[in-house]
């Protein structure tokens, strides 16, 4: 990547604004339209990853030959043990359909960016693998989605969400004390009611893996609505990653947000990456580029393009793919 | 806003220099309905403050002058002048039963209902027309006169499966009056204040409380334990205060169907409290109503007394129940901590 070559001013990864972009806040590490006299190394016909080209008005076809599917599954593989498996998953609104037969698989210790225009089905999508869909009625659901080699249909509902965690737009602390916020997402997981003094060490270390507990320890039974906004999102971290779950799900997570919260956030989610498979819907192409390590790109319910973030970003081999990560609609 | 207003001009320009007051921010340049309005909104308020003043005021000078605090603990006696026929010590008595049994019965009710419908009565056309169904259900009780309420009362608890709750009379029939006959009626007078009051808090919590406990692999239950009921409490305190003064407040269920005997007259024979229960009463709405100059009792000056009785009753009542709504809510963050054991 020449960055220096044409934004000498700013060595630093996305701080060049561009004035013909309609977002003029992000920027591009690298802008295909600028560069490329080296062209990137064509990526190995064996292992390309999935992309549809879109004509709009028409459903769009997959570009790639199904035979390649295996081995596009196998090369993803390579960076950790896989946690959620999706196969021609496709969600429907009565008779809308809002996902449209998505294939992905999500490992543990990466983060998947679900980016794409809204209304393009990212929060279903994301919404559907702890089946909150169900909770509206009018919502159905095909194909399969297996956790850890179990089909997530075939377990209950309560045990798959304390499994797939899931920290919402809205920080939505529950009207309780600090303390009870996190011991609520752990009482009852066990038959047995635990008590407070063995509650107590796990609700410390959830909240310390949430970096919230220097700023809380004072007074953990103060209201957690008292907190600040990014306070109670980090909370919900902490209530969310208590149980340990395997895959946490986050829906824009940081766009009730200020920056400085924002950035605590991200740093949050490099550190939880290591324990487990990190999905985040997300609006902020900056904040896709800043914590993922793959992409997935959708639109009008259709996975488009996933790939590693950097290809996605630098690379991307749909036209639509691009004209989204430029900036171009959306 | 006045200190906006007065602050300087700023601007270097010094086109204005005494501080101006922009146009509508002064009565003086309302618009003539603006004005109306305002005037119409002040009297109405004043005049109603006014019409509380003066019950509270002429009850209570009225009610005070006759009260001693002898008249609370002694039983009302049968005679014919003011001065031998006792206290309303069974009145009272009579009305704190009556709240309790109504209350009792009413609140179950009423929050497992709301709950039904705001939690459970989503979707599907057929339980979407049930809900409705609940709902007017609960409109029509709630717009019954008790009068009718108190009639369709003693038609049920005289059938003759129901003699349990109230004592027969010689001839071996039914009366139909007893304190469970009453309070189980007055129980639906309490009912629908107490309904709208939990099902308007459940509706006002936000989806993403719910949606945030179901995330952690919460079942309904424990979601609608821990997270929906610790934060519609203040809404259920303001519905039993609702509840309570409607009870409290009505006489024709007690003038029909707690026999309106001037003493607690346990029904012979059975168990201490239940006894108790199944005999007939009287209430403090009863009592004022036969002793007032309108009733056979001619004791307006006791009635009085018991009036004012009945009227600081409600009134602590309200403080009593806003506090508590008031205090949960300042510690909202803490609602729930007392429901963790």
């Amino acid at each position: 990547m020449n960055e220096l070559e044409y934004a000498p001013q700013a060595p630093t990864r996305g701080t060049t604004p561009r004035a013909h972009s309609p977002r003029a806040h992000i920027t591009y590490v690298d802008d295909p339209l600028s560069t490329s006299p080296q062209a990137p190394a064509e990526p190995d016909p064996q292992i390309v990853p999935p992309v549809r080209t879109i004509v709009l008005d028409r459903a769009p076809e997959p570009v790639r030959p199904p035979a390649q599917r295996e081995a596009v599954r196998r090369a993803l593989e390579a960076d950790g043990p896989e946690r959620l498996r999706l196969e021609d998953v496709s969600v429907a609104y009565s008779a809308k359909t809002a996902v449209r037969s998505v294939s992905l698989s999500i490992h543990q210790g990466e983060v998947l960016a679900l980016i794409g225009p809204s209304g393009c089905g990212k929060t279903t999508l994301l919404r559907t693998l702890n089946r909150l869909t169900e909770l509206t009625p009018s919502a159905t659901r095909s194909g399969r989605i297996v956790l850890d080699g179990h089909d997530i249909h075939d377990l209950e509902d309560t045990a798959l969400r304390a499994r797939v965690a899931m920290v919402f737009q809205q920080p939505n602390p529950f009207p309780m004390s600090i303390f009870d916020n996190v011991a609520f997402a752990l009482r009852e997981q066990s038959r047995r009611r635990p008590r407070r003094p063995e509650l107590e060490p796990l609700v410390i270390d959830a909240l310390r893996r949430a970096g919230l507990y220097d700023e809380v320890k004072d007074d953990l039974h103060r209201p957690a609505l008292r907190l600040s906004g990014g306070q109670q999102q980090r909370l919900c971290i902490a209530r969310a990653i208590a149980p340990r779950p395997e895959v946490l799900l986050m829906d824009e997570p940081c766009s009730a947000l200020d920056p400085i919260s924002t950035g605590v956030i991200e740093e949050l989610i490099h550190e939880l990456r290591r324990e487990l498979a990190v999905v985040i819907v997300t609006h902020n192409l900056a904040q896709a580029q800043r914590v993922a390590d793959k992409v997935a790109f959708m639109y009008l319910g259709d996975l488009v393009e996933y790939g590693p973030a950097q290809q996605v970003f630098e690379d991307p081999r749909a036209p639509r793919t691009r004209d989204y990560v430029r900036g171009a609609f959306g | 806003m006045s200190s906006f207003a007065s602050e300087p001009a700023l601007g270097a320009s010094g086109l204005s220099s005494a501080p101006r007051r922009g146009r509508g921010s002064s009565m003086r340049t309302w618009r003539w309905s603006d004005r109306l309005i305002w005037l119409a909104a002040w009297t109405a308020g004043l005049l109603l403050c006014a019409v509380a003043a003066a019950i509270v005021l002429y009850m209570g000078y009225r009610g005070v002058q006759y009260l001693r605090p002898s008249l609370l603990f002694s039983h009302p006696q049968p005679s014919g002048n003011q001065a031998g026929s006792g206290g309303f010590l069974d009145p009272l008595l009579g009305t704190a039963l009556l709240t309790f049994i109504g209350i009792l019965l009413a609140a179950p009710l009423a929050i497992c209902s709301a709950l039904w419908i705001v939690e459970y009565g989503h979707g599907g056309r057929t339980r979407q027309a049930l809900t409705r169904i609940v709902e007017s259900s609960i409109e029509i009780v709630a717009g019954t006169p008790d009068i009718l309420i108190a009639v369709f009362g003693v038609a049920i608890f005289q059938l003759h499966f129901l003699r349990f709750a109230s004592e027969g009379s010689e001839g071996g029939g039914v009366t139909g009056r007893s304190f469970l006959a009453a309070g189980a009626m007055m129980s639906l007078i309490a009912l629908p204040p107490l309904f709208v009051a939990t099902r308007d808090g459940l509706q006002a919590v936000p989806t993403h409380m719910r949606e945030a406990a179901f995330a952690l692999g919460k079942t309904r239950i424990a979601t609608i334990r821990r997270v929906l009921l610790p934060s519609v409490r203040p809404n259920i305190a303001t519905g039993v205060t609702l509840g309570i003064s409607r009870i409290i407040a009505d006489t024709a269920i007690v003038l029909v169907l707690l026999g309106d005997e001037l003493r607690l007259s346990p029904h012979p024979g059975g168990l201490p409290v239940l006894n108790v229960l199944r005999g007939a009463g009287s209430s403090l709405t009863s009592y004022v109503y036969d002793n007032s100059p309108a009733g056979e009792g001619g004791a307006p000056q006791k009635a009085y007394a018991a009036a004012v009785v009945l009227l600081l009753f409600v009134l602590l009542l309200n403080l009593a129940v806003e506090w508590i709504a008031r205090h949960q809510a300042r510690s909202s963050g803490s609602v729930a901590a007392g429901g963790f054991v």
